[in-house]
């Protein structure tokens, strides 16, 4: 890939980055089939139940015939909802969230674009998919997704401020926003130790922007029946459900960048004959294991202790985080 | 170097690109063939748990979202701000510190006067 990017744009490369980018999309795919798999597998064991096992070997088939199960289903649309936007919102919602993984530097070799903006290309396309959910919630014009979408959207904008602030201290440290830079800044130490606040943070945030437990509020099936997706059925849903689960690789892929050292090998160990990306999926999926565990351990935030922890919690600390760093930096520098 | 740039702006387009066709692909195109299409007219109703929905849900809405949505666009404008600060942070020096210390100082007295009106408050 790395040598492609130098050549002059031909279409020999072009088609190289068209062969490329389904490759990944195929491999995003099969990570959201086995990471739905893993997760109902993996909260099974943690209840001390078996989770599903009768579709396939272990069970491991069940992912496949449930999104066929959605290819087959048919499409309603009830014909309240707005036309034009009902058709729109699945996209919204989808396409940023597989954009984003344009920037990843997977391993040394293994990249696709190599932007200077990285961090803030991320954060900028993701912010796209709040419009998606608040489009699917007005344009279905039911009650209940409304109250799912507007709520949603309260969650993700405000959960955003905080996320984008605690990457502000990964960014000082390193003085760039390519990713690929923030990975070899960390050589000597991961950023998780020096920004353990803004870790702790982005940790956080991340999760309500992946509308994840315990700040699943817009999916709250008890009380809002599905949420922003009520009206949604067939794959329309089955977009929603895949945006979800393209955004926790994208979300996976970005921690292991920004905090944890990328593709670099941990406690010394560089001189083991390993390649990079070997690491790289380890931390990953370290985090992916996270987000089960969390899912079978904690309950549901209240909707209304929800946003007052975003702005009275997670945004003072990430602008106090902000600060450390950047006095640090300046004593580091002897500027102060 | 200015083709490593065309061919990264390049990657992203594929990529958007490939972000729309996947929905709109099996959505309209391949989905078409497979599904069955049956619509009646109890299927078509809005979802009202069970009952016929009553009136529309285009209405007046809280305003506190309204409100969520205000310092949202605020913070997240300072962000944008702090981001090319933290770049060139090591090249300006202490100037740059100053700067910034005022800047978010005077955002965190909007915060702090927003905490005091209960607006961050959901009830």
């Amino acid at each position: 890939m790395t040598d492609l990017l130098q050549q002059s744009t031909s279409l020999w490369n072009v088609s190289m980055f068209i062969v490329a980018a389904v490759v990944l999309l195929l491999v995003v795919l099969f990570f959201v089939t086995y990471a739905i798999y893993f997760e109902r597998k993996v909260i099974g064991w943690m209840q001390l139940r078996t989770g599903p096992n009768r579709v396939g070997p272990l069970g491991l088939l069940q992912t496949v015939v449930d999104v066929t199960k959605l290819l087959l289903k048919e499409d309603t649309r009830p014909k309240d909802a707005d036309k034009a936007l009902y058709a729109l919102a699945p996209v919204l919602a989808y396409a940023p969230a597989f954009a984003v993984l344009a920037v990843m530097p997977f391993s040394e070799t293994i990249q696709f674009a190599d932007l200077g903006i990285g961090v803030l290309y991320y954060m900028a396309l993701s912010s796209i998919t709040v419009l998606g959910v608040i489009t699917a919630g007005w344009a279905s014009n039911n009650k209940y997704s409304l109250i799912g979408g507007m709520r949603s959207a309260a969650q993700m904008i405000s959960y955003e401020v905080p996320l984008v602030m605690s990457v502000l201290g990964v960014i000082l440290m390193t003085g760039s926003m390519n990713l690929r830079e923030i990975v070899e800044a960390q050589r000597d130490i991961w950023n998780v130790i020096p920004q353990i606040l803004g870790f702790c943070v982005f940790i956080v945030a991340a999760q309500a922007e992946l509308n994840r437990t315990p700040f699943d509020l817009p999916e709250a099936e008890s009380e809002l029946v599905a949420g922003y997706h009520v009206e949604y059925s067939g794959f329309r849903f089955a977009m929603f459900m895949l945006a979800e689960y393209v955004y926790m690789f994208g979300m996976g892929s970005l921690v292991t960048i920004l905090f944890l050292g990328g593709w670099l090998a941990p406690f010394g160990l560089d001189f083991l004959p390993i390649p990079g990306i070997v690491w790289f999926i380890l931390k990953f999926l370290l985090y992916v294991f996270f987000q089960f565990w969390i899912r079978a351990t904690m309950p549901r935030f209240r909707a209304d202790q929800l946003l007052p922890f975003a702005w009275k919690g997670l945004l003072p600390i990430a602008l106090v985080n902000i600060l450390i760093t950047a006095v640090v930096i300046s004593f580091q520098n002897g500027t102060l | 170097m200015p083709d490593i740039y065309v061919n990264n702006y390049v990657i992203v387009a594929i990529f958007l690109f490939l972000g729309v066709l996947l929905p709109v692909a099996t959505v309209s195109f391949i989905g078409r063939f497979l599904r069955p299409n049956n619509p009646t007219p109890e299927k078509l109703t809005t979802y009202e748990s069970g009952n016929n929905p009553i009136g529309g849900s285009w209405v007046r809405f809280n305003v506190k979202y309204y409100i969520f949505a205000l310092l949202f666009v605020i913070f997240d404008v300072e962000t944008l701000f702090l981001y090319p600060w933290a770049v060139a942070f090591n090249k300006l020096g202490l100037f740059a510190l100053v700067e910034m210390v005022i800047f978010i100082v005077l955002l965190v007295i909007g915060l702090v006067y927003a905490w005091r009106k209960k607006v961050l408050e959901w009830s």
